[in-house]
């Protein structure tokens, strides 16, 4: 897997997160993931195909991604419902979309589909390719996030 | 910019149609009008006099810009104004909805100014 890859994916999810829900968010060490269970309670998942085939996921705690919908929609959100898996997706999509247009900048081309969501402690998140999965854990002031980049 | 037209907002995801009327609500639209995609816009515009129309490009059944294609192939909607908000950017996108007749284009992720911004463009 090109590591190249990755850095479009933690630009576009500051910027994204900064954007559309005024959170200051700092990026972690990025590590090799071993298994298949998510980190966070709620998770996006797309896939993208192009020069390279894989996958993106984002994971949110409970707690984090509350506070992210509620400062997107201006009211408070107390619990993990539709409405947040939603907010999920598109985010997930949002992300895709930034760091597919820096990753066009590099000359990689990448088109993607429509993301889906799972939610639940412990769930599983399944990528397409058999590449190494490179996870980025985000702070902010109400929880972590984690980004997973997958490329075969 | 009279507020007081009526807009359709079509995007299969709440999040963002809900963000959008947010926005336009606090610019002093009133009339507002949801869709989940293309088709369902499509039902929409054929039953009723839309006077803009803020598109999502990504969407199940019929996408962003098969709708503007479809929108600017219609008499009653040819010159109606249509802003396409979203993720997709690529330079290929932009050619392509210029080329099918677009007003203008956002770019997820955005603010508040620049949906003000570009429908102060488009609507002058």
């Amino acid at each position: 897997m090109d590591v190249r890859l990755v850095n479009p994916f933690i630009n576009a999810t500051i910027n994204v997160l900064e954007t559309m829900a005024f959170v200051n968010v700092n990026a972690g060490k990025p590590y090799v993931k071993r298994d298949n269970v998510a980190v966070g309670d709620v998770s996006g998942v797309l896939g993208l195909t192009g020069v390279a085939n894989g996958t993106i996921a984002v994971t949110f705690e409970e707690k984090c991604i509350l506070t992210i919908v509620s400062n997107m929609f201006g009211e408070t959100m107390s619990e993990l419902n539709n409405e947040i898996a939603d907010a999920v997706g598109e985010l997930t999509n949002m992300i895709s979309g930034q760091a597919r247009r820096e990753l066009e900048e590099m000359g990689k081309v990448f088109k993607a589909a429509i993301p889906s969501v799972i939610t639940g402690r412990n769930h599983s998140i399944i990528h397409y390719s058999n590449g190494p999965k490179i996870a980025i854990p985000f702070n902010t002031d109400n929880g972590e996030f984690t980004i997973e980049v997958c490329f075969e | 910019m009279d507020t007081s037209i009526k807009v359709l907002i079509v995007d299969d995801f709440a999040t963002m149609r809900r963000i959008l009327k947010n926005i336009l609500k606090q610019i002093g639209f009133k009339n507002l009008v949801e869709a989940d995609d293309g088709t369902t816009a499509w039902e929409v515009l054929e039953g009723q006099k839309i006077d803009l129309i803020i598109s999502d490009w990504n969407m199940p059944k019929m996408t962003g810009l098969e709708l503007l294609k479809k929108v600017r192939a219609s008499d009653s909607y040819k010159t109606t104004p249509f802003l396409m908000v979203t993720a997709e950017a690529q330079k290929q996108n932009v050619i392509e909805a210029v080329q099918a007749g677009v007003s203008n284009y956002v770019v997820k992720p955005f603010t508040a100014e620049a949906i003000s911004d570009k429908l102060e463009k488009i609507l002058k």
